[in-house]
């Protein structure tokens, strides 16, 4: 809860948002609230097959609609193709369809009615092509192949792809092959995830307009403005300089929103009509278009001695990508890096393959394949521990990372607070003294626990503080608040850092045109990356301030201090200080011109050491700054039903520094309920091509009703020495370790080992049967 | 398409209007009255996100045809400040931190509203079951909760 005053403080302190009241009243305004003068609707025309060459468009009844003021197919868009990874992926289906819903041909009118109405009369002549729908067809040699171009497509990593594969990433330490014979304890199986969608309240929609010299400027959904900026300019071959990227507020993203959805069509409909276009996309159009977590395939084996030492792991991993690369080689590079998990292994090795399949892609989605890698290897320390009879904390405890430890690979671990994760959560759940309850009834309660780690140091960022003449500040770093709080967090970073008061300080919002580059909210890395920025160009303003007031008080700079509420003064010295209003009008107006300063990185510490790790195809070379978590989950389940649900639960996070602890929180409680409903109940289902349950009717997720209220946030504050005032990310672990405790709690209480997600109470259910005709 | 005329009091204000038969309430306030507070989530009743009142009682404005709407009063998340004022759920809101993305919330605050002129003393699970109808996926709920019960502990006490 907030202090008394809401607007109190800086670092440290709950403050609400600052656009609370916004968001209180209905003003806020999302992009399907936005227009524009003279602005058309549009709807897009999606395939009705998932593999296919196009031969034709017939789309003269549409044309004549009145009211339509545009029909473009994909013969009307340039031939640029866009991808975080691989460049594979035109704007809209070019040639070939590769899914089922893909975006053939889109539609401009004058009201949404008549362009849904005129998308519907749109035909395609599509020759079809036999279609691949799983991993397993896409390896064969024979399978068709979806992109016939993947060798020639430009890569930003070093890829190693062939046929239907996109992508393959191996990392390794040590000698795995040689270390099972010192092994007394191997436990190896195999594990599956499902599908799970995103499920932003808000559709994803994107509104284009053009100016009378063939600029655009362009507001969507989005997690970056300039991610969309470089994938709207790669799909049309625009230059960058001729699109203008601005946001709206955003209605959350976990992921979906990172990469494209319909940026490039209404920026072409807008160049094509010459006026502003809006296009939303309903609920099922989202579901089928936009991107979901990848399904993953583990194989997964750990070696141990009887005295509990972990020895050996080995992980396997296959990824449907769907039929786009997206941000898929990055999930795949990711997972495999944190498939060892955050302990002692001093041999190693994660191998996995991304292929290609005639779906929807596959992308970013808060924890980007470390929660599937988790439930894997969490399941197994807990399988390891069962066989040795050792407490699963303690066996964890012996083995975890401790400080001073590196990252599987031998990347630098600079602060590590794991240990004292695990220390409160123990504490705080009573751990060892929850007895299993095998009373009479049909509800058995079990307890489990999972350990998690996740980074926050990843591409580039940078931020303009600036101090205006009445010596207030604007902020200005191009971060998107996706709805986490980073416009808050980073605000109050500001703050502090100058000693003023969070009133004082504006944020710009982020403007392609004005904003300093910040790669996107995402990998929990705004606080971390962004928050630098802002000390460091603070730095540089409070040296500039430091500077003019020396001038005005006759005396060294660095004998000069920042004060509380805006002012500079001697050390030692009370009466003898200058206000920032005093320094600000003496830069403006008389010497040295106004104050601005500016800081730009990118992340630099290496994810691999040459010397500790051999690694072929990774992704992401300079990946680091490592937040720890534990998370105790109790669960009853239903023995008749199969149906588990969680009744309490602890999750203890080190975040280097909370800058907004009920922010810290509401990533933690939120994480948690997502990595919930990923365990035990969210699903997509495709029959053959088609997804079946492309809308929220259909696909469940938690509701109040489905989430115990006693979910308990522990902030763990273990200060990572170059993080804004020790902070480090939060945005995705406290998803990632939460699948895996449920399924060692829903071992405790019934006995079987889940092994698939999500844990359905039918899958619970035929587990328990089979184990009855075991016994 | 054949329209029909239409009487409400939208947030105190009277409004006559010619609508579509077909039109949604979430529609008419969103693209005729620019009352863009109630948003458009799933458009099918499930996500809560268009949640306004009619008459006091909380109903999915997509799922409403305006031309039902004759003469009632209708209550958009809008209307629920008093001048510059937030309500006590509004206020309890931003007090417990229980707002993220903002995308449910005038929906979550216009069904909190309504069930707290009803429930004086809300349990945590009297909370959940009224609010089940109204889906978040930023917050875990937890906050929404305590943002409940906080306003329903300070309207007792104005009251006492």
């Amino acid at each position: 809860m907030n202090e008394a005053n809401p607007f109190g403080g800086g670092v440290g302190t709950s403050i609400a948002r600052p656009d609370i009241r916004e968001k209180l009243t209905g003003r806020a305004r999302y992009i399907a609230d936005l227009s524009r003068p003279d602005m058309l609707h549009a709807a897009i025309v999606q395939s009705p097959v998932a593999h296919a060459r196009i031969k034709g468009y017939e789309t003269t009844a549409a044309r004549a609609v009145p009211g339509v003021a545009a029909v473009l197919t994909g013969e009307d868009f340039p031939d640029g193709r866009m991808g975080a990874f691989i460049k594979d992926e035109h704007a809209i289906a070019k040639g070939k369809v590769r899914y089922l819903g893909e975006p053939v041909a889109v539609v401009a009118a004058e009201s949404e009615a008549i362009a849904r109405h005129a998308a519907r009369l749109i035909e395609v002549d599509l020759e079809e092509l036999p279609p691949v729908l799983t991993p397993e067809e896409a390896l064969k040699e024979d399978s068709p192949a979806i992109h016939e171009g993947l060798e020639d497509y430009i890569k930003v990593f070093p890829a190693i792809c062939n046929g239907n594969v996109a992508s393959e990433t191996e990392i390794g330490e040590g000698d795995v092959e040689a270390a099972w014979a010192g092994c007394d304890v191997v436990v190896e199986d195999e594990y599956e995830t499902a599908p799970q969608a995103h499920l932003s309240i808000e559709p994803c929609g994107a509104l284009a307009e053009i100016d009378e010299a063939g600029r655009v400027t362009l507001w969507s959904a989005n997690q970056s403005v300039f991610r969309v900026q470089a994938n709207v300019c790669e799909s049309l071959k625009l230059p960058m300089s001729k699109l203008r990227c601005l946001t709206p507020k955003i209605g959350a993203g976990f992921g979906n929103k990172m990469e494209p959805h319909v940026q490039p069509l209404v920026v072409q409909l807008a160049i094509a009509t010459g006026r502003p276009v809006k296009l939303i996309l309903n609920r099922v159009e989202d579901f089928e278009t936009v991107r979901h977590r990848h399904p993953f395939k583990i194989r997964c084996k750990t070696g141990a001695t009887k005295d509990g030492t972990l020895v050996a792991r080995e992980v396997e991993v296959l990824l449907d990508g769907g039929a786009y690369g997206d941000d898929s080689p990055g999930v795949l590079g990711y997972s495999l890096l944190m498939a060892r998990g955050p302990y002692r292994i001093p041999n190693a090795r994660c191998h996995g393959r991304l292929v290609y399949t005639n779906k929807m892609r596959f992308g970013a989605f808060r924890g980007f394949g470390n929660p599937q890698v988790a439930f894997a290897g969490e399941t197994q320390i807990d399988e390891i521990a069962e066989k040795l009879g050792m407490d699963p904390l303690e066996l964890r405890l012996k083995n975890m990372l401790r400080p001073g430890d590196r990252w599987f690979g031998g990347g630098e671990v600079a602060s590590n607070g794991l240990a004292e994760c695990a220390a409160q959560a123990r504490r705080a759940a009573r751990w060892g003294e929850a007895a299993t309850d095998r009373s009479p009834g049909t509800v058995r309660r079990g307890r489990g626990i999972a350990f998690a780690a996740h980074i926050s140091g990843l591409l580039g960022t940078g931020a303009i503080v600036r101090l205006l003449e009445d010596g207030s500040v604007v902020l200005n770093t191009g971060a998107v608040d996706i709805g986490q709080g980073s416009d808050t967090v980073l605000t109050q970073i500001c703050a502090s850092a100058l000693k003023v008061p969070v009133e004082q300080v504006a944020l710009a919002s982020p403007d392609t045109d004005g904003s300093p580059y910040n790669w996107g909210t995402t990998a929990s890395r705004v606080t971390y990356t962004t928050g630098r920025s802002v000390v460091a160009a603070a730095k540089k303003v409070e040296d500039a301030i430091k500077s003019h007031a020396g001038e005005i008080l006759e005396c060294a700079p660095h004998d000069l201090e920042l004060r509380d509420g805006g002012k500079v003064g001697v050390k030692g010295v009370p009466d003898k200080e200058v206000s920032f209003i005093d320094v600000s009008l003496r830069a403006h107006w008389a010497a040295g011109g106004p104050i601005v300063a500016n800081d730009s990185w990118v992340f630099n510490q290496p994810s691999v050491d040459p010397k500790r790790a051999v690694a072929r195809g990774l992704p992401f070379p300079q990946i680091g700054v490592y937040s720890f978590g534990c998370v105790i989950a109790d669960v009853a389940v239903d023995t008749v039903t199969g149906k588990a649900e969680v009744t309490e639960a602890w999750s203890a996070m080190d975040v280097g520094r909370a800058i907004n602890p009920a922010s810290v929180e509401g990533q933690i409680e939120g994480g948690f309920v997502q990595g919930m409903g990923f365990a035990l109940m969210e699903e997509l289902v495709w029959d053959g091509p088609r997804l079946v349950n492309p809308s929220m009717m259909d696909y469940k997720a938690p509701t109040f009703r489905d989430t115990p209220y006693a979910l308990h946030s522990i902030i763990v504050e273990e200060p990572e020495p170059d993080g804004p005032f020790g902070a480090k990310g939060v945005g995705e672990i406290g998803l990632v370790p939460v699948p895996a405790a449920i399924a060692n709690a829903i071992r405790n209480a019934v006995g079987i080992r889940p092994r698939k997600l999500p844990m359905t109470p039918e899958r619970n259910l035929r587990s328990m049967l089979e184990a009855d005709d075991a016994a | 398409m054949s329209g029909l005329s239409v009487a409400m009091t939208v947030n105190g204000q009277d409004r006559s209007l010619d609508v579509p038969v077909t039109q949604t309430l979430l529609e008419t306030l969103r693209d005729q009255l620019a009352l863009t507070g109630a948003k458009r989530g799933c458009n099918q009743g499930v996500c809560g996100a268009c949640t306004v009142m009619v008459d006091g009682k909380p109903v999915r404005g997509c799922l409403s045809l305006t031309v039902n709407c004759d003469g009632a009063e209708v209550t958009t998340v809008e209307g629920l400040a008093d001048g510059g004022a937030l309500s006590g759920i509004q206020q309890a809101m931003a007090d417990t931190n229980a707002v993220q993305c903002g995308f449910c919330t005038p929906g979550m605050l216009v069904s909190a509203f309504a069930f707290l002129r009803e429930a004086k003393t809300p349990s945590v699970e009297e909370i959940q079951y009224a609010l089940s109808g109204n889906l978040c996926r930023c917050s875990g709920y937890r906050k929404i909760i305590d943002a409940v019960q906080l306003a329903a502990d300070r309207s007792a006490e104005v009251s006492s």
